[in-house]
């Protein structure tokens, strides 16, 4: 299959994106990916697409004037940028601020309720967030819902179920979950 | 040599599963840092160099390990590397690493761990057919076995601490592998695509991230891995994968009632190519091969012996055949080599119509 863009190279980027209602399959070679802003090399980085930091998008490899560093490994949020990587454990707490919205909109939740270290079952209830008691209920018929609306291939409103599981869940972070 | 045992036998996915079918294999993977350490793509060679023996040590340790292998990146040829990539072992970054990052695995090929791929820990299990909920029993004790012996990055609010954020809170990545090809006959596999992406999962190529799906297999992952417990990413990945094998099983009964024509040309003649071409490119190959297995599941085709058919889809791949060649070939030399190699399979898997 010959690239999308310049008809000459063989396509050996293979990109599936759904853009609101179609599914776009765009095939490209390596340099044409390259020149579009895709790093071709690894793999593509989910963080840049998500905050339109593809390479091209980048303005230059040089860090920002007096950008705050993590105290432990160093690591700018310009070097995070450029990878799309952090540098140790301790960037989430360094860089919180600028971490949070990314990673709520990566997983529509912005808190923990899977298993621990130690083999530990059950939800660590986060510091001064108080528990609905009524949360864990409509949480579980919500989740029966869903699970009808996917069975029905209404995956329209499975979408809107699973924004307002994620959204009950938020809201009670330490409640139970199912 | 760890390598020259593993081609031995064919990779632990593609023992047949209970459900022979639209389902191939179910993976689960789980990614792990230690608290103290910087992650392997920010830490220095050094350090890398030093998590890794100390990591080998301790995983080679764990019961669920008992017997494992342990290699250095940097003690294995580029072709071997790429080799465990087609045997999904390694993935295709880690197969370009060297110093300082290594593979941990058991010889049956079921659990296997990079170290210091994007993560300090990448753990996989993997089986054939639909056995999440297994892999995932086998991952779960294997994890409390390394969880008491290593200080994982954890927060309480962030779960366990990745590398990239998307992989953030469980670690958890489940996917299972299908071959759909009636979806993709009857022209019907992109509203599937849309509709599990929409639900928060995604559908990749058969090796992965950024691969295009050849020879009519996807695979189907969560993409949310943070606000959800293991078990109900695990259960909501096994209900869609049943109901995308619900889509494709009557997708193939409307391709039988009403393009009977079609299917049976279309299986005919990945029967005739592969049985007859000398020259075969590796995609071509896996096209042809999803036109044989649709033929032999939907009985127009029969054979003496399914699994070498399935086993060819690994043996055709770049690395394996020069591995069994036991020398580099050009890619003009491999597609004469693979054409060569499927005409003496099929003859021995004694592939014959259905009368």
């Amino acid at each position: 299959m010959l690239c999308e863009s310049c008809q000459q190279r063989e396509a050996t980027v293979h990109l599936t994106q759904v853009v609101d209602d179609s599914v776009k399959k765009v095939h490209l070679c390596e340099e044409c990916a390259a020149q579009k802003g895709l790093d071709v090399h690894g793999p593509v980085s989910i963080t840049d697409l998500l905050m339109g930091l593809g390479k091209a998008a980048e303005a230059g490899p040089e860090a920002v004037a007096g950008e705050r560093s993590c105290p432990r490994c160093h690591m700018r949020p310009s070097d995070f940028k450029k990878t799309g990587r952090l540098g140790c454990p301790d960037c989430y707490e360094s860089f919180t601020a600028e971490l949070m919205p990314l990673i709520k909109g990566m997983h529509r939740s912005e808190q923990h309720t899977g298993k621990t270290p130690g083999g530990v079952e059950g939800v660590e209830p986060a510091a001064d967030e108080g528990v609905e008691p009524a949360a864990g209920e409509s949480l579980e018929t919500l989740q029966r819902e869903l699970e009808k609306a996917v069975a029905g291939e209404k995956y329209e409103e499975a979408a809107q179920l699973r924004d307002r599981i994620q959204a009950a869940r938020s809201a009670a972070p330490g409640g139970p979950v199912s | 040599m760890i390598v020259d045992d593993l081609i031995r036998h064919p990779a632990a996915w593609l023992a047949a599963g209970g459900e022979a079918g639209a389902v191939v294999s179910s993976r689960i993977r789980l990614a792990r840092n230690l608290r103290s350490a910087a992650f392997p793509g920010w830490a220095g060679e050094e350090e890398c160099e030093k998590i890794w023996q100390k990591l080998r040590e301790l995983l080679q340790a764990a019961p669920t390990l008992a017997g494992s292998y342990a290699i250095g990146m940097d003690e294995l040829e580029l072709l071997d590397r790429q080799l465990l990539f087609e045997r999904r072992l390694i993935s295709r970054e880690h197969a370009g690493k060297g110093r300082g990052s290594g593979l941990v695995g058991t010889p049956d090929e079921r659990l296997a761990v990079m170290v210091n791929e994007e993560d300090h820990l990448r753990m996989q299990v993997i089986r054939p057919g639909l056995d999440l909920r297994e892999a995932w029993s086998v991952m779960n004790a294997m994890d409390d076995e390394l969880g008491s012996r290593v200080d994982y990055a954890f927060s309480p609010r962030l779960g366990y601490l990745t590398a990239c954020p998307s992989n953030v809170g469980t670690g958890l990545r489940a996917s299972v592998m299908l071959h759909l090809p009636g979806l993709v006959l009857m022209n019907e596999m992109d509203p599937v695509i849309k509709g599990v992406t929409k639900i928060g999962m995604a559908v990749r190529g058969l090796w992965g991230e950024g691969t295009e799906a050849v020879g009519n297999m996807f695979q189907v992952s969560n993409q949310i891995s943070l606000g959800e417990k293991e078990e109900e990413i695990v259960h909501s990945l096994e209900q869609i994968v049943l109901e995308i094998v619900e889509h494709e099983k009557n997708a193939r009964a409307r391709l039988r009632d009403r393009k009977e024509a079609i299917l049976r040309d279309h299986v005919g003649r990945s029967r005739g190519i592969l049985e007859n071409a000398h020259i075969l490119t590796s995609k071509e190959a896996l096209d042809l091969l999803s036109g044989l297995r649709l033929g032999l599941e939907m009985s127009i085709l029969k054979c003496v012996d399914r699994r070498l058919l399935d086993e060819l889809l690994v043996l055709t791949q770049p690395a394996h055949l020069q591995k069994r060649e036991g020398r580099k070939l050009k890619p003009r030399h491999r597609d004469l080599a693979r054409a060569q190699r499927v005409r003496q399979v099929l003859a021995e898997a004694g592939v014959k119509p259905v009368e």
